[in-house]
């Protein structure tokens, strides 16, 4: 393992999840609920009556902070580099990995671990550890 | 309360998240594999990423933890405790995969959405198809005739 300390910004990264901690925050203490953005949005695909406007109001709020950014300064760097196949197969592994594994990134890494919940650390522990094996296999077994 | 401003506080949330993924550079995918390549040239970004998350959740989560209700009086609605189990390990396993193929989860999917991106929306779509196939079989899964059916996990 070696460092990139060029690529590494522990500042914004800092001032970034502190935001986002904000967000986590603002959500439980006014709404009472978990900001699992996985679970969020997977509710869209079996809508109950009632339970769908803060639904679609959050992913609008996501989808609106670029734009809105936009509006006053330059969006930072979005480098895509896996292919259009590549990007659908994912895609498919996190729509239905995060449903039965009842959160991503946000509902149990963050939240979760935030939380201290056992099972949103194993959680967390096993998509992470997923993560690292399929960018290694990746980059430096199958295209090194 | 009037559920407006439920709906309103909402939008807010998503918005804040939003923009902290952005100023945090999680919303490039490239860096966000640059994280989990430990073997190649290791960006640690992420792990602080996580680390100012937590900290400030953490504090709201302690406020909460005493109270029932929410400062605009709806009740906490908290995931109960719950043992760890196949399904949980397994279904995170599989978005790991995904999650390492592409360098995207649901988050910052959506801001690359509102950023425009065509690939950010073609895993996006995949994403929705794929709570879609979830869906699917949890229904067949409870409309099962004969016995209650048996949970694998």
């Amino acid at each position: 393992m070696s460092i990139a300390w060029n690529a590494f910004t522990p500042a914004s990264a800092l001032i970034g999840g502190a935001i986002i901690g904000a967000a986590v925050a603002l959500f439980v203490v006014l709404n009472g609920r978990i900001a699992g953005i996985s679970g969020i949005l997977g509710g869209l695909a079996r809508p109950q009556a009632g339970d769908v406007s803060w639904r679609i109001a959050f992913v609008a709020g996501l989808v609106a902070a670029p734009l809105a950014w936009g509006l006053l300064a330059a969006l930072p760097e979005i480098r895509v580099d896996a292919s259009f196949p590549a990007l659908v197969a994912a895609g498919l592994l996190v729509g239905v990995g995060t449903r039965y594994g009842g959160g991503c990134t946000s509902g149990h890494g963050v939240c979760g671990v935030s939380r201290a919940s056992p099972r949103s650390i194993a959680a967390t522990v096993a998509f992470m550890a997923a993560g690292f094996a399929t960018v290694f296999v990746a980059r430096h077994l199958i295209s090194p | 309360m009037k559920s407006s401003v439920y709906t309103a506080a909402s939008f807010a949330a998503g918005f804040v998240f939003g923009l902290g993924l952005l100023v945090a550079g999680m919303a490039n995918p490239a860096k966000v594999l640059a994280f989990l390549d430990l073997a190649g040239a290791w960006d640690p970004s992420l792990a602080l990423v996580m680390a100012g998350a937590v900290a400030v959740g953490a504090a709201a989560f302690a406020f909460v933890k005493k109270r029932t209700h929410t400062l605009l009086g709806a009740p906490l609605l908290l995931p109960s405790p719950r043992s760890i189990d196949t399904r949980l390990i397994l279904g995170s396993l599989v978005f790991g995969v995904g999650w390492g193929l592409a360098g995207i989860c649901p988050g910052p999917a959506l801001v690359l959405a509102g950023a425009g991106s065509a690939k950010g929306l073609a895993f996006l779509a995949a994403v929705i198809a794929g709570n879609g196939v979830f869906e699917f079989f949890e229904k067949r899964k409870r409309v099962a005739p004969g016995p209650a059916p048996m949970r694998s996990s």
